[in-house]
Formats: structure tokens, sequence, C-alpha cells
């Protein structure tokens, strides 16, 4: 589904962010990629959206044919909800379609469906000043879901929540992939929701950023709260911690 | 026993939210009172003949008995205003959108804006009366003090779009038209609007700069030109009632302007928010 060879990438101010990095991601799979902050693991999933392109390397991100109006390959969830203040909830979802020139309409049963799967429908008209953070990273998820994408890329979207507001969000977030089988890569720089969430976890050591170790998270599926407070949890949770180390001992020398 | 910890401590009241208010909206007329008070008694303790000061009370009869006259040059430069202020916004906005498409086009003019700034309009007046018609030449004046603060503010609006949602925009594919449509205009909008509060006072002066330049070649109706005409018919406290007439309308202006901005941006933007104590 998503392909990554020997991909590096370079700023222009000579600063080499990521790589290289070799990255198979398989559809329908949930995948975590942990690190430190600046590690180049935004940079990695911009590269894979295409919102900038490598430096140097093979990058292939499979795009079936879409087969409805207003459909688009790719969802991306930001650290931020980045919704546009100046207008409803509903209109802030309807952005890809209307974008993709899909009349009103037609694009009115794909919005009250992504509002729906985020618990959002009684929340239609108000505008974003008005939700607290996480309803907003809800309208984000609703709009990344409004194109029906095959790939979900999420960069630390519950990051600047509460705990509790992200236990609950994670748990949503489950069900949905669980329902849709989207392929979802997600960034984070939390051990616990890493390994809450994926299948596997991919660990990155920074500077250039790299993949240090890969950790696949096997357990019986559907995963509830009480994963959370499991002997299996934790020791998985203490391997990607051991794998994250070198990335941190690194710098202090 | 301890009586006196039962009883709630001495917490200085804050004036509450009417209060408050009403205190802000009474202390300036008080002192403006004051002031128009003791103008008043200055003029009559000392006899003061009006060509010299005129009393707020000569001022006032002056404004109702020459209200003919005064009101049609009120209108003339109202008309004025408005003509260079649509004409400032018009062109500053437009002029800030295509420095927005085209780097090329930013680099060859803006230094030019900038030069039509700094240069004082009332030495530009002059000159473009010479070669212009009258009335032109007036609103042309009003427009060059005026769309300078509509172009840099629109500038800097189009240029503080969130990074992130132009990324976005860029995902989905978004043509050039509907990324300045649906995400650079109305991240603008604060901005603009903010210009144009600006715009409105200066246009006012920028018509009464161009109205004194051309009433002193011997032409013109507005109020500038009456301010200068019972000058020199030492007509003092005419002069004085048409100076009040134009503050009265510069404060108009921005309040109609700042009530507008207000109502365009009160369901999402930080500044037309209540504070939440």
């Amino acid at each position: 589904m998503v392909s990554l060879r020997g991909v590096t990438k370079v700023y222009d101010n000579g600063v080499m962010a990521l790589g290289p990095i070799d990255l198979e991601v398989r559809r329908g799979e949930f995948v975590s990629l942990l690190g430190p902050s600046g590690c180049g693991k935004s940079t990695a999933l911009r590269l894979i959206a295409g919102l900038s392109a490598p430096s140097s390397g093979f990058l292939e991100v499979e795009r079936p044919k879409v087969t409805v109006r207003g459909g688009h390959p790719v969802g991306f969830v930001f650290q931020e909800p980045t919704l546009m203040p100046w207008t409803t909830v509903r209109e802030n979802v309807r952005l890809p379609l209307k974008l993709a020139d899909v009349p009103p309409h037609e694009a009115n049963a794909s919005i009250d469906q992504a509002l729906a799967q985020m618990g959002l429908s009684e929340f239609a008209q108000a505008y974003p000043r008005e939700l607290s953070g996480g309803m907003k990273m809800r309208v984000s998820l609703a709009r990344a879901l409004v194109t029906d994408p095959d790939i979900l890329l999420m960069d630390e979207p519950f990051a600047a929540l509460d705990e509790i507001t992200r236990f609950r969000l994670n748990n949503d977030l489950l069900a949905l992939w669980r329902g849709l089988r989207k392929t979802v890569i997600f960034v984070t720089h939390s051990v616990f929701e890493s390994v809450y969430l994926s299948q596997r976890v991919l660990v990155m050591t920074s500077r250039p950023g790299r993949i240090a170790a890969e950790i696949a998270i096997e357990t019986s599926e559907p995963r509830a709260e009480e994963f959370r407070t499991s002997t299996a949890y934790a020791a998985y949770c203490r391997r990607v911690s051991d794998a994250l180390a070198p990335s941190y001992s690194g710098r202090s020398a | 026993m301890t009586a006196d910890i039962s009883k709630p401590p001495a917490v200085p009241s804050k004036p509450d939210g009417f209060g408050l208010r009403f205190v802000r909206i009474l202390l300036p007329i008080a002192v403006f009172a004051a002031f128009l008070a003791a103008w008043e008694a200055v003029v009559r303790v000392n006899d003061i003949p009006a060509y010299v000061l005129p009393a707020p009370s000569a001022v006032l009869s002056t404004l109702i008995a020459d209200w003919g006259i005064l009101s049609q040059s009120l209108l003339v430069t109202l008309l004025t205003t408005l003509e260079g202020f649509v004409a400032a916004a018009v062109g500053g906005i437009a002029l800030a959108l295509l420095f927005n498409l085209s780097r090329w086009l930013e680099y060859s003019l803006f230094p030019y804006a900038v030069v039509l700034q700094v240069t004082p309009v009332i030495a530009i007046a002059p000159l473009l009366l010479i070669y212009l018609p009258q009335h032109t030449a007036v609103v042309v004046c009003a427009w060059i003090v005026a769309f300078f603060p509509v172009l840099s503010n629109t500038t800097l609006g189009l240029n503080s779009v969130d990074r992130n949602l132009a990324g976005l925009f860029q995902l989905y594919g978004a043509s050039r038209l509907q990324t300045l449509r649906l995400l650079k205009l109305p991240s603008a909008l604060p901005f603009i609007l903010g210009g144009l509060r600006i715009a409105g006072g200066l246009s006012l002066i920028g018509a009464v700069v161009a109205e004194i330049a051309a009433g002193s070649a011997g032409a013109g109706s507005g109020l500038a030109y009456r301010i200068a005409e019972s000058g020199y018919r030492l007509n003092i406290p005419r002069m004085f009632a048409a100076l009040l007439l134009l503050s009265v309308a510069g404060i108009v202006i921005y309040g109609l302007l700042a009530l507008t901005s207000h109502l365009v941006l009160r369901r999402w933007h930080e500044s037309a928010l209540r504070k939440e104590d």
C-alpha cells in the first residue's frame, strides 16, 4: 500500500531531516511511527501525503481508482484540529468535497455519515470556537473521513488533549478502524498510545531520522480498556521503551 | 471566641460590568462638559470678542443659524470621502490580491505604493489640482491617503494563512482560485476590516486636505473650503462650527466601520469575542 525505499529528506538549509528509511505498510494495517521530537516522523508522514517531495529514494503510495465523486485516497489529520474558524462544523467537514467540486446536494449524504461516525451530528451548526479540544479533533477526523480515503495519516493528533479525552478518542479510533479497515499511519511520541493502538510500532531515532526497531503488537482482538492494564500491554510498553532508549542516551553524549 | 473570623474578609469589590461601563461613558462626558464650561467662562469673564475666540454657545448658535450652508458642505465632503474610501478599499484589496498572485508585480510596484504613502498629501494636492478636474483631484487625494493601510493590511492577512490548512488545500488539489476564495480571503478578513477602519478616517483627512488646497485656488464647496473661506472673512464661529461637523463626521465614520467589523466577525474571531471571566 505504502512503500518507501532509501527515502531521505534534506531541508533547504542543508539539515538532513530524514533517512534513509525503508518502510512497508500493508493494506488495512495500523502502524505507528514512534520517536522523540525532531526525529523526522512528521516529515515522513508529509512525504507519504505528498505534501513535500523526498530528496532521494523511492516512494510509492498505491492510489486505487476512486470510484465515487469527491473521493480522495488520502486523509490527513494534524496535531492541531486545523479547522476554518470562520465557518461551521458542517462546512468544515464539507471542505474536501467542495474542493473536488461535488455539488452540495450530493455531498450532504457523505457529510452526514462522517459527522455521525464521529458523534458530531448535533454539533453540525456549531462554530469551532464553541467546541472543546476533543470535539475539534473529532471534526478534524470527520473531515479526513468524508472522502472515504484508503489511507489515514495522523500526525500526533491527540498529543494536545487531556488523558481522559485521549483515551476516549483512542477507543473511538480503534472502533472506526475495525469497522472501516482503513490503512492507518499514526505518528506519536507516546509509547503507551502506540502500543495500545497499533499492530506494528516503528521506533525512530533522531538526526537523521531512521527506523531503529520494529515491534509487532500481537494481542487478541478487539482491544478495549482491559488491554491497558494487562501484563501483555506492560511488557510491550517495556520493549518499545527499551528500543527507544538509545535514541535518548545518544543525545546526552 | 473567634467571632471576627466568621466574618468574610473584606474583599475590595471590583466595579461590576455595568458600573464600569457607566463610568467609562460618563467620565469623558464630564471632562468635555467641564472643558466647555471653562471655555465659556473664560470668554465671558474676559469679554473676548467672537472674532478672536467664540464661546461654545456662539459656535452652537452659528451652527444652527448657518445649518443650510454648512449641511450642504457637509454632504459634499461626505460624498468625496465616501468616493475616496470606496476607491481605496477596492484599489487596496485588488492590489494586494495581485501582489499575492505575482511576486514580480509586488517587487515592481510595492516601492511606489510606499512612496505615495510617505510623500505628504498636502504637497501632492496642488499638483493634482493642476492636472485633474477638481472633483477628481479631491477624490484621488482621499484615495492616496487611504489606500495604503488597506493594501498593507490585506497583504499581511493574505500571508498569515494557517500553514497546515494551506497544506490541506494542497493535499486535496485545490486550485489557486479556490485557495484564494475559500482560504486566503476569509483568513485575511479581520486584517482587511482593520485596514478599512483606518482608511475611513484617512479618506476624510485626504478629502479635507485636497479641499483646502482647492479652496485656496478659489473653488469648492466642501466643509474644509468653508473653514478656509470663513477664515478669510474672520467668521471664526463658523470655522469652529464647520470643524465640529468634520470631527463628528470622523467619529461617525469610525463608529460605523467598527460596528461593521464587529458584526462580520462576531461569530468566530477573537477580536470580536466578549471577554470571559
